[in-house]
């Protein structure tokens, strides 16, 4: 489904991806792990199409397409979910008529007809449960005073209702208490189904243990350093990141 | 822009003679007034930039106008020409063409309404002639302002409501203003008061529109009185055509515990001037003045507001939010007086702005002059340009970048819209906002990529 090869990328000059590879299937968990300034939050936002970050080498494939030219908008209409690290609240934007004119557009791309207001309201109504959110928070702006722990359980909530066929967790774990986090994931796992791929950056093991992945990457430096299974995440819970730092630090001496 | 119109080719001996100086109908009293208007027309002399109020504000253009009065009939208005710009199904609807009340077309309030609509100049012409002497003249200041004693010399007629004691009025009142004249250069000077006596409330919408593309010229003024405990939603709107100049005054004078919520949507006019003032003249006075414009090409949309906190206890929110697209001008002048009896005022302003294209321009002051100690005051100012943040998270949605803009720059102006009570002001507001956007082109940044 993903096909990243060789993939740099930085920002203000500043390589930050240096040729990272990743390559997902329909139906798998993906965790990307690593230290903080290893490139975690560049790579999402590179795939999601932020323009602030600039590709100097390398290809991403999404089913088949090039995914780097497409706009932000586009991207998300083919598939492709970011849940934000700091989702942005966006005063004076009703969260349901963003997320219904999100939803339609979507629906429009793939060539399928929009919702009415009605059908729409039912089909929130059904996905908020999922989350168990508030649907009070509903009526208010986008993200627009709500606690960290809402900002999150809102993301995911927009991802029930999209279905997108790849979404990609930014640290969606931070700042959420045990419940939340349970609640969280919990939501994610619902929607795992054989057609679509879950991409979950982490800092930490501890979301891993809901969220069960296929694969464990480590991101080091802008690459990928190692890859296992689910047991590398508690390997990595124990022993640090220190260990592969060296490694990757090694490797980059000529 | 001005090319269709005639130039002068004399400079004018004096701004009285270049406006004509001829005085406005009405009886000696009226006259009176009128004579020392045109007095001090002389004396205050045609606005130019270097005074201190007119700094960004150039008129000079409009002395290459031949001005002229409207002429009656020019164009056969109906019932049909007015019917997109009546904004209330089951309201009162005053409509002036060219500044010439239209009975025919307006839908007045009857005997058992329990409150005054109609006509100004129908009112000194009969039986209210003693209360219009003394209404007309007490509420409006014209010592300073060219085009405020200009309307006191030459307005012909214009709005009167008068609500009595303790009246509730639910229905609004709009006052509809169209210029229907093709010949450019026709100058029409409106005349409103308003009297809301103790306890009494009424809405009033006052509107002003173009049916031709000729540009024209509308100086009106509007006096409000509120009486003590009166309670007074004030709602201007302007979308005259891209050619006109428009001037208004809205002046305020409240008394003991009442209440105006002032709006100004200003969305029209080559180059419009609003001064909207209040004097805050008796303890627990409040008045709100929210205000919205939208300029873009060569438009040029002035606001100058006065507070004026004359005694204790009185409150005053100010709320000014622009948004400047192509070329556009904005100019927001706020002044707070707050006078030595004046203590426990609390008086907050702010003006937010939003500009869509590097070629646009606001001049915001704040002007705030406090001879009281014991007093709040704030004020604030901001210039900024669509939230790079927020585009992107709703482009990272599947919502288009164009769309995405347009719900931002909605989103700016949703707490002004929030602010008027009356439903159907706020619903023509979401259409004409919604018109403003799809007219606009909201050139692309870098990040659109």
């Amino acid at each position: 489904m993903l096909e990243i090869r060789n993939l740099s990328a930085g920002v203000d000059g500043k390589e930050i991806l240096k040729g990272l590879n990743l390559s997902v299937q329909a139906g798998e968990v993906h965790a990307i792990m690593g230290p903080n300034g290893s490139g975690k939050s560049t790579l999402a936002q590179v795939l999601a199409g932020r323009a602030d970050y600039a590709v100097t080498s390398g290809s991403v494939t999404f089913n088949g397409v090039s995914l780097l030219e497409m706009k932000p908008e586009e991207r998300a209409r083919a598939g492709v979910f970011l849940a934000f690290q700091y989702p942005v609240e966006i005063p004076g934007v009703n969260s349901t008529v963003f997320l219904k004119a999100a939803f339609n557009e979507c629906r429009k791309a793939r060539g399928e007809t929009e919702l009415d207001a009605v059908e729409f309201l039912a089909l929130v109504k059904k996905k908020t449960k999922l989350l168990e959110l508030d649907p009070a928070l509903l009526n208010r702006a986008v993200n627009e005073g709500f606690s960290g722990g809402e900002k999150k359980r809102n993301e995911i909530f927009q991802m029930a209702v999209l279905e997108p066929k790849l979404a990609i967790l930014d640290e969606t774990d931070s700042g959420l208490d045990i419940d939340a986090l349970k609640i969280v994931s919990g939501g994610v796992n619902k929607l795992r189904r054989p057609d679509n791929a879950t991409l979950v950056i982490t800092h930490y093991q501890r979301l891993l243990n809901y969220i069960v992945p296929d694969r464990v990457h480590v991101l080091v430096q802008g690459r990928i350093v190692k890859s296992g299974g689910k047991e590398l995440a508690l390997e990595l819970e124990q022993r640090g990141y220190d260990w592969l730092l060296e490694g990757a630090a090694a490797n980059g001496k000529p | 822009m001005m090319d269709t119109l005639a130039q002068t080719d004399r400079e004018p001996a004096d701004a009285a003679s270049f406006f004509g100086g001829e005085l406005g109908p009405g009886p000696a009293w009226l006259q009176s007034l009128r004579e020392q208007a045109r007095t001090r027309l002389g004396e205050i002399g045609f606005p130019t930039t270097e005074q201190e109020e007119w700094r960004f504000t150039n008129m000079a253009p409009l002395r290459q106008w031949s001005l002229h009065a409207a002429e009656p009939g020019a164009r056969q208005v109906g019932p049909a020409d007015i019917e997109p710009f009546r904004l209330l199904e089951d309201g009162f609807c005053l409509v002036f063409v060219d500044g010439r009340f239209r009975a025919d077309l307006s839908t007045l309030p009857g005997r058992d309404a329990g409150f005054q609509a109609g006509s100004l100049r129908y009112n000194w012409d009969h039986d209210d002639a003693r209360y219009m002497q003394q209404h007309l003249a007490r509420y409006v200041k014209d010592e300073t302002n060219f085009f405020t004693a200009l309307n006191t010399v030459s307005f012909e007629d214009g709005a009167f409501v008068s609500v009595p004691a303790e009246a509730v009025i639910e229905q609004p009142v709009q006052l509809l203003y169209l210029a229907a004249s093709e010949r450019p250069g026709a100058a029409v000077h409106p005349r409103n008061l308003i009297v809301a006596h103790h306890g009494s409330s009424v809405n009033v919408i006052e509107s002003y529109a173009s049916l031709t593309d000729a540009p024209h010229l509308t100086n009106t003024v509007t006096a409000l009185a509120l009486g003590p405990e009166a309670r007074v939603e004030h709602c201007k709107l302007q979308n005259e055509n891209e050619r006109a100049f428009h001037i208004a005054a809205v002046q305020a004078v409240q008394s003991r515990n009442s209440h105006w919520l002032s709006h100004s949507i200003a969305t029209g006019a080559r180059l419009a001037r609003n001064q909207i003032q209040t004097r805050l003249g008796a303890e627990g006075a409040e008045a709100i003045l929210n205000g919205l414009y939208l300029a873009r090409g060569e438009q040029l949309i002035d606001h100058h507001t006065v507070v004026d906190h004359a005694q204790p206890h009185c409150e005053s929110h100010e709320f000014y939010y622009g948004i400047l697209a192509g070329r556009a001008h904005g100019v927001f002048n706020g002044k707070i007086f707050v006078r030595p009896d004046a203590q426990k005022t609390n008086a907050k302003q702010t003006n937010r702005n939003l500009v869509l294209s590097e070629h646009a321009l606001i001049n915001t002051k704040p002007q705030l002059e406090i001879f009281a100690d014991d007093v709040k005051c704030t004020h604030g100012a901001t210039v900024g340009q669509l939230n790079e943040e927020a585009l992107f998270y709703l482009r990272s949605r599947g919502i288009g970048a164009s769309l995405a803009r347009r719900m931002l720059v909605r989103a700016f102006a949703n707490d002004a819209v929030e602010r008027i009570t009356l439903a159907p002001v706020r619903a023509h507001l979401e259409q004409l906002l919604t018109g403003w956007f799809e007219g606009l082109d909201i050139s692309l940044s870098s990040h659109d990529r």
